[in-house]
C-alpha cells in the first residue's frame, strides 16, 4: 500500500512537471530553440508571487492575476531582445545567449533574495497540508488535485486552442513554414512574440506551484529544466498529452526511486530518462527519431532526415 | 576566384613564423615559472593553464563540432573524481591525474554512444543530465562520504614548495600538449571534416564525411581535456567536493570564455581564458555581481558579436599568425569581404 501511495504521489508530482514542460515543448514546437533561461524564469516568476504574499499580504492565487500578465509581457521582450536576434544566428547562439540569460537571472536573484530556501505554502492556509484519507496508507493532498486537474485543464486547453482556435492555426502555420506565411498576410515576429508570451505565462503558472507544493531557491531554476526536458522527452512523440504521461512518469519513476533508497529520487528519474533515450534511439526506425512534442503529430519534415 | 598572376597561397606567412618563434620563446619562459615567480603567481598561473584547457576543449567541440554542451562539468568531475579514486588505489599522485584524464576520456566514448544521436538544444540539456547522474553517482562512493567530500591526501608527501611547482608542471605540461594536439587536429583531415559538418551535417555526409565517428573523435578529446583539468584542478585545490567540481558554474566559465574569446577559432578561447582569469583576479571577490556580468557577457557576445573579440580582430587584419586554413596573398580585398581564407 505504501508503494501504492508512492506511485500516487508520483503523479502529482508528475502533473508540475508536464506544466512547465508544455510551455518548454510548445515554444520548440514553434521556434525549433530550447530556452535554457526556462527553469529560471518560472523561478522569477515564483519569487515574484512571494514578493507579492510576504511584503503585500497578497494571496498566491490573487498574485497569479497580477504576475501572469507581467511574466507574459517579460516573454514579449525576451522574444523581441534575445530570441529573435539569436534566431538570425544559426543553431547554437540562441542556446548560448539563453544560457547567458539563465546565469543572469540566477545571480539576479540570489543578489535580491539571498540563498535562503522558499516557499508559498505557509501563505494559502489550510490548503497546504489539507488531505482526503482514501485508505490508512493513502492519503490525497488536496492542493495536489488542484494543481492535477490545473495541468490537464491547461494542457487540454493549449490543445483545443492550437487545434481549434483561429489563432492557433496561425500558430502552427508559422512553426511549420515561417518564411512563408507572410505571403498568406502573417506577421511572423508578431507570432513568435505572442507564442514566448504565452509560454511565458504557463511557466508562471508552473512556477507557482512549484512553489506552493515544493520549496525554492534563486538557483532551483537549472533543476527544474532538467525535469521540464526530461518530461518532454521521455513522452516524447506527438502531442502534448504525451507531455503529461511524460510528466507523470517521471514523477513516479522518482518516487519510486525514492521509496526505495533515500538518494534514489533523482538518480531513478535521471536514470530513468537516460533509460527511455537508449531505449528510442535503438528500438525501431520510427521511434529512432527523437523529437520534442510537436504541436500535433504530422509528417516529418523534410530537413527532419538525419543522416545515419 | 578569378586567378591573377600575383596571387600565391600561403600557409605559413614570413610573420606567422616569427610570432611562432616568439610563443615558443614565451613557453620557454614558462617552462622555468616556478623557479622565476614567486608563489602566488605559481599558484595562479596553474590555474590559468586549467582554464586554457577547458575554454580550448569546449571552443573544439561548440566552434568546430557545433555541440553546444552545458554538461562539460561531468567530465571535470569525474576527472577529479577518478584522480581521488586511483591515488587511494595506490597509484602514485601525479600519473593519477593523467590517468584520470584518459580513463575519462574512454568513458566519454560510452557516453557519446548515446548523447552524439541527439541534436541542438537535446544534445545541450541531456549532457546537463548526465553530469547531474554522474555527480548524484560519486556521491555514493563511500570514499566521497555524499557532498562531505574527500581530499587527496597522497599530495601531503610532497612539500609545500615541491607540491605548486610539480602542480605547475604538470599544468604546463597538460595544456601544451592539448593546445599542440588541437592544432593538429584541427589543421588535418578531421579538422576540415569538423567544420564541414559545423556548417551544415547533412552536406557533409552527402560528401562523404564520416559525421558520427568525427564527432565521436571530438567528443572524446574534449571530455579527456575537460577531465585532466579537473584533476589539475583538483592538485591545486587538494579538497575534492563533488558540488564544487560538478557545478554548470564550469561550464559557464567556458562558455564566457570561448565566447568571448572567438567561438570557432583556435587563439581565441586561449585569449578568453587569460581575459577571464584577469577579470577573475580583479573582480572575483565582489561575488554574484561578477557572476551577474559574466552571464551578461555571455548574453551579449553571443548576440552581437557571435564570433568574439578575435573574430572581430580577424575581419580587420585577416592574416593569421596560427594558420589553420591557407592564405591567398594578392586577395586581400576578397579574404576581407568574406573572411573565407580559413578552409
Amino acid at each position: 500500500m505504501i508503494f501504492l501511495n508512492q506511485c500516487l504521489q508520483g503523479i502529482f508530482l508528475g502533473a508540475y512537471y508536464a506544466l512547465i514542460a508544455c510551455s518548454l515543448s510548445f515554444l520548440f514546437g514553434v521556434m525549433r530553440i530550447i530556452n535554457l533561461a526556462h527553469g529560471s524564469l518560472a523561478v522569477l516568476a515564483a519569487f515574484l508571487l512571494f514578493v507579492l504574499a510576504d511584503r503585500y499580504g497578497l494571496s498566491p492565487w490573487l498574485g497569479l492575476v497580477l504576475v501572469i500578465p507581467v511574466m507574459a509581457a517579460l516573454g514579449f521582450l525576451l522574444q523581441i531582445l534575445v530570441l529573435e536576434r539569436s534566431l538570425k544566428g544559426g543553431l547554437l547562439v540562441p542556446l548560448l545567449s539563453t544560457f547567458g540569460l539563465a546565469i543572469v537571472i540566477d545571480n539576479l536573484l540570489f543578489q535580491g533574495f539571498g540563498a535562503d530556501t522558499r516557499s508559498l505554502a505557509p501563505y494559502i492556509g489550510d490548503l497546504s497540508f489539507a488531505s482526503w484519507s482514501l485508505s490508512d496508507d493513502i492519503t490525497v493532498g488536496q492542493l495536489d488535485v488542484i494543481i492535477l486537474a490545473a495541468a490537464v485543464a491547461l494542457l487540454g486547453g493549449l490543445q483545443l486552442f492550437l487545434a481549434r482556435t483561429r489563432l492557433g492555426r496561425t500558430i502552427r502555420a508559422t512553426a511549420e513554414a515561417p518564411e512563408i506565411v507572410g505571403l498568406i498576410g502573417i506577421d511572423a515576429r508578431a507570432v513568435y512574440a505572442l507564442s514566448t508570451a504565452l509560454a511565458m505565462a504557463l511557466a508562471t503558472v508552473a512556477g507557482a506551484f512549484l512553489a506552493l507544493r515544493a520549496t525554492f531557491n534563486p538557483y532551483s531554476g537549472g533543476m527544474q529544466l532538467l525535469f521540464a526536458f526530461e518530461a518532454v522527452v521521455i513522452g516524447g512523440f506527438g502531442s502534448l498529452w504525451g507531455t503529461l504521461i511524460g510528466g507523470i512518469l517521471l514523477g513516479v519513476a522518482q518516487n519510486l526511486g525514492a521509496f526505495v533508497n533515500p538518494h534514489g529520487f533523482l538518480i531513478a528519474g535521471h536514470g530513468f530518462f537516460l533509460a527511455i533515450l537508449i531505449a528510442r534511439l535503438y528500438l525501431g526506425p520510427r521511434l529512432a527519431r527523437l523529437r520534442l512534442a510537436r504541436l500535433r503529430p504530422r509528417r516529418p519534415r523534410p530537413h527532419a532526415a538525419r543522416p545515419a | 576566384m578569378m586567378a591573377a598572376p600575383d596571387m600565391r597561397v600561403e600557409r605559413w606567412t614570413r610573420r606567422a613564423q616569427g610570432f611562432v618563434v616568439s610563443l615558443l620563446l614565451l613557453a620557454l619562459v614558462l617552462a622555468f615559472g616556478p623557479l622565476l615567480f614567486s608563489a602566488g603567481i605559481t599558484d595562479r598561473l596553474s590555474e590559468l593553464f586549467v582554464y586554457v584547457m577547458l575554454a580550448v576543449t569546449w571552443n573544439l567541440l561548440a566552434g568546430y563540432g557545433g555541440l553546444v554542451s552545458v554538461g562539460q562539468q561531468a567530465f571535470f568531475g569525474l576527472g577529479a573524481y577518478l584522480a581521488v579514486r586511483l591515488s587511494a588505489a595506490g597509484v602514485s599522485v601525479y600519473p593519477a591525474l593523467l590517468l584520470a584524464g584518459l580513463m575519462t576520456g574512454a568513458l566519454a566514448l560510452a557516453i557519446g554512444e548515446v548523447m552524439l544521436r541527439l541534436e541542438g538544444g537535446e544534445f545541450a540539456i541531456g549532457m546537463w543530465v548526465v553530469a547531474e547522474l554522474a555527480h548524484l553517482l560519486v556521491n555514493l562512493d563511500p570514499l566521497v562520504q555524499g557532498e562531505t567530500g574527500t581530499s587527496l591526501i597522497a599530495l601531503d608527501a610532497f612539500s609545500a614548495a615541491a607540491r605548486r611547482a610539480d602542480t605547475y608542471w604538470a599544468a604546463f605540461a597538460a595544456m601544451v600538449l592539448l593546445l599542440v594536439l588541437v592544432f593538429a587536429v584541427l589543421r588535418g583531415r578531421l579538422g576540415t571534416a569538423l567544420q564541414a559538418i559545423r556548417d551544415d551535417e547533412i552536406a557533409a555526409a552527402s560528401l562523404g564525411v564520416r559525421v558520427l565517428a568525427t564527432k565521436r573523435v571530438v567528443f572524446m578529446l574534449a571530455a579527456g581535456g575537460a577531465a585532466l583539468a579537473g584533476a589539475l584542478w583538483l592538485a591545486t585545490a587538494i579538497t575534492f567536493q563533488p558540488h564544487a567540481y560538478f557545478s554548470v558554474q564550469w561550464t559557464a566559465y567556458m562558455i564566457f570564455m570561448t565566447l568571448v574569446g572567438g567561438l570557432g577559432t583556435f587563439e581565441g578561447p586561449v585569449i578568453g581564458a587569460v581575459l577571464f582569469f584577469t577579470v577573475e583576479w580583479l573582480f572575483g571577490a565582489s561575488g554574484v555581481w561578477y557572476l551577474i556580468g559574466l552571464g551578461a557577457a555571455a548574453l551579449g557576445f553571443a548576440l552581437f558579436a557571435p564570433r568574439g573579440l578575435w573574430g572581430a580582430f580577424t575581419e580587420r587584419f585577416p592574416e593569421r599568425l596560427l594558420p589553420l586554413g591557407y592564405h591567398v596573398v594578392g586577395a586581400r580585398a576578397a579574404a576581407a569581404a568574406g573572411g573565407g581564407e580559413e578552409r
